[in-house]
């Protein structure tokens, strides 16, 4: 019972590679976009704000067939990377971790907005008459002061890329070793006939993830919460 | 020598400013909202003036006409703000080095133990800044400052946020900041009792102009000046020195250059420096030497001028050895005792008030 199968094993690795590879590959952006949102004021902010936050009202679906339609192999960006890279993300874990990021997105980018917000600028003059230029003053001032929002930011990302499945489906498919995570697996395995058993356990193995993902958080938070204080 | 000369548009006013500061404390002193944090803004980097210069020490920061404008990180200026702005997420320690390290050794001016034991804070270098009292986070945010060796510190209220008893624990450090470490200081304030004890040059700033500049016992000694500095009253504000102590009466016996003052005994060594405020209503005027009366501070002086005020008093003023002194008496005394420019008469001071006692040349290291 407690001896996870090869099945198994092979969708929870493709899950952990999806997710990490999404939030990780995103969040570079999501800082970028989340200080754009929180510190600069220019015409057409708000239709930038609700291009982020787009992907949490649509039906993931609608999200996987866009992305099929511009980088699929004969999609409008889809295939120029085919015909000068020989290079396709579609029906790849590669696709699947993309589709997963843009789904994450609005939910990375959210509280590391909030957390930027709440930063004192006061902080950041400070730095700059202290010897730091702007970028440095990010990395060694804002960075840190961020970092719960950092935190949560990642953590929802990397919790909503685990359960992701509409857009991954429609976008790369469910190919066994490429692109059936968890909830795909789960799907197909609800589609066959005396597949419940098996069914249950994935189900078990989420639960499981998703309760290690939420304590690891709190152990964090609060270790940056003490240091702070201390 | 920092020279700002700058010119912008603020809200509701136009700020124009023209000022030098040179070494010592330079106090920008005026009513809140006269554009004194936004004038050290701009020498700071941190705001952008529309028209104007400034230059420390040969090195321009900014000139809209040669389209210079150094970054705040590259002007070398320390900067104390109004709130002490320490790191959170920074122990002490790396609060302190945090502009130190970004100077090279050749250029650093002044000594990390040096700094860390003149504020007396030593035993806070590993505690976190959320920790401390208002004013160890002062004395912080001081010595970070001062650690990235700059070539001019700016001080805006920097004891604004702080009671009265904080500040009279963080004051005497700002003291001694200038004269140990031979930084010129520029320090912003709409408080009297702060500039009295602090500055040698005093600005007076009112709507974003600068409304009067020179050493501090001139400006405040100008009746004119007056509704500025927030002085109801005229008065005298004189240098001097410790002569000796008394202890026996528990007086101080001062020298300046027109002669001595006894004051209430006061802790500052003999030949220390101290300043002195005299308002003009304590001081009383007689054309023959006075004998047999209560007051112990005579002095020997030539009227200079004798100017009627519009509440029938008479505003005297008075030379005593190079020195001046006012005298505020009523029309009617004026009209009895004659007084005329030119002559010699006897100022009997009821009241002297020592307003900065305790800013003394000590050793290094000692306190």
């Amino acid at each position: 019972m407690l001896t996870l199968t090869p099945l198994e094993i092979e969708a929870l690795r493709l899950s952990l590679l999806v997710s990490c590879c999404a939030v990780v590959g995103s969040l570079p952006l999501g800082i970028v976009c989340a200080w754009i949102l929180a510190r600069l004021d220019f015409p057409g902010k708000g239709l930038f704000d609700g291009i982020i936050h787009l992907p949490l009202v649509l039906p993931p679906v609608v999200v996987g067939y866009f992305l099929l339609v511009v980088l699929g192999r004969r999609g409008v960006i889809g295939s120029l990377l085919l015909h000068w890279f020989d290079f396709s993300l579609a029906f790849t874990w590669k696709g699947a971790a993309i589709a997963s990021a843009v789904i994450a997105f609005p939910l990375m980018v959210r509280p590391v907005r909030l957390s930027l917000e709440g930063v004192d600028p006061g902080l950041e003059q400070a730095a700059r008459t202290l010897g730091c230029g702007p970028l440095r003053t990010f990395l060694t001032v804002t960075l840190p002061l961020i970092a719960p929002g950092l935190l949560t930011g990642l953590i929802l990302g990397f919790a909503r890329s685990l359960s992701e499945f509409g857009a991954t489906i429609t976008f790369v498919s469910n190919i066994p070793g490429e692109t059936r995570t968890l909830p795909i697996a789960l799907y197909s395995l609800t589609q066959v006939p005396g597949g419940d058993e098996a069914a249950l356990r994935l189900c078990l193995i989420s639960v499981a993830l998703a309760f290690a993902a939420l304590l690891a958080v709190d152990i964090l938070a609060r270790r940056i919460q003490a240091r702070m204080k201390a | 020598m920092l020279t700002v000369c700058v010119r912008s548009r603020l809200g509701s006013f136009q700020l124009d400013a023209t000022l030098n500061a040179g070494s010592g404390v330079t106090a920008l002193f005026g009513p809140s909202g006269s554009g004194k944090t936004s004038l050290i803004n701009m020498v700071a980097g941190l705001c952008r003036p529309d028209e104007g210069r400034i230059v420390i020490d040969d090195r321009v920061l900014f000139d809209a006409k040669a389209g210079i404008d150094v970054p705040p990180e590259q002007r070398r200026l320390g900067y104390v703000f109004q709130e002490p702005r320490l790191f959170p997420h920074l122990s002490v320690r790396s609060n302190l080095k945090f502009g130190w390290n970004r100077v090279s050794v050749a250029e650093r001016t002044v000594d990390f133990a040096a700094v860390v034991e003149m504020l007396g804070i030593d035993h806070l270098l590993d505690r976190r800044p959320a920790g401390l009292s208002g004013g160890e986070k002062s004395r912080v945010a001081i010595g970070r400052a001062l650690l990235a060796s700059p070539r001019i510190l700016l001080m805006d209220e920097p004891l604004a946020s702080l009671d009265s008893s904080r500040k009279a624990e963080v004051l005497p450090f700002v003291a001694d900041l200038a004269k140990r470490f031979a930084i010129p200081i520029l320090y912003v304030s709409h408080a009297m009792d702060e500039v009295l004890r602090l500055a040698d040059t005093l600005v007076l700033m009112a709507e974003g102009q600068i409304a009067a500049a020179g050493p501090t016992e001139e400006i405040l000694s100008r009746g004119d000046l007056c509704p500025l500095t927030g002085h109801g009253e005229v008065g005298t504000v004189l240098s001097a020195s410790v002569d000796h102590h008394d202890d026996e009466n528990g007086v101080t016996a001062l020298s300046f250059s027109g002669g001595t003052l006894l004051v209430g005994r006061i802790d500052s060594p003999p030949g220390a420096a101290v300043r002195l405020r005299i308002h003009a209503r304590d001081v009383a005027l007689a054309t023959e030497p006075p004998r047999q009366v209560s007051i112990r501070n005579i002095l020997a002086v030539r009227i200079v001028s004798v100017t009627t005020t519009l509440d029938r008093q008479v505003e005297i003023k008075l030379d005593c050895g190079g020195a001046v002194i006012r005298s505020q008496i009523t029309a009617l005394a004026q009209s009895h005792l004659r007084l005329t420019p030119g002559m010699q008469a006897f100022a009997l001071l009821e009241a002297v008030t020592v307003a900065r006692g305790d800013i003394v040349d000590r050793p290094a290291g000692h306190r």
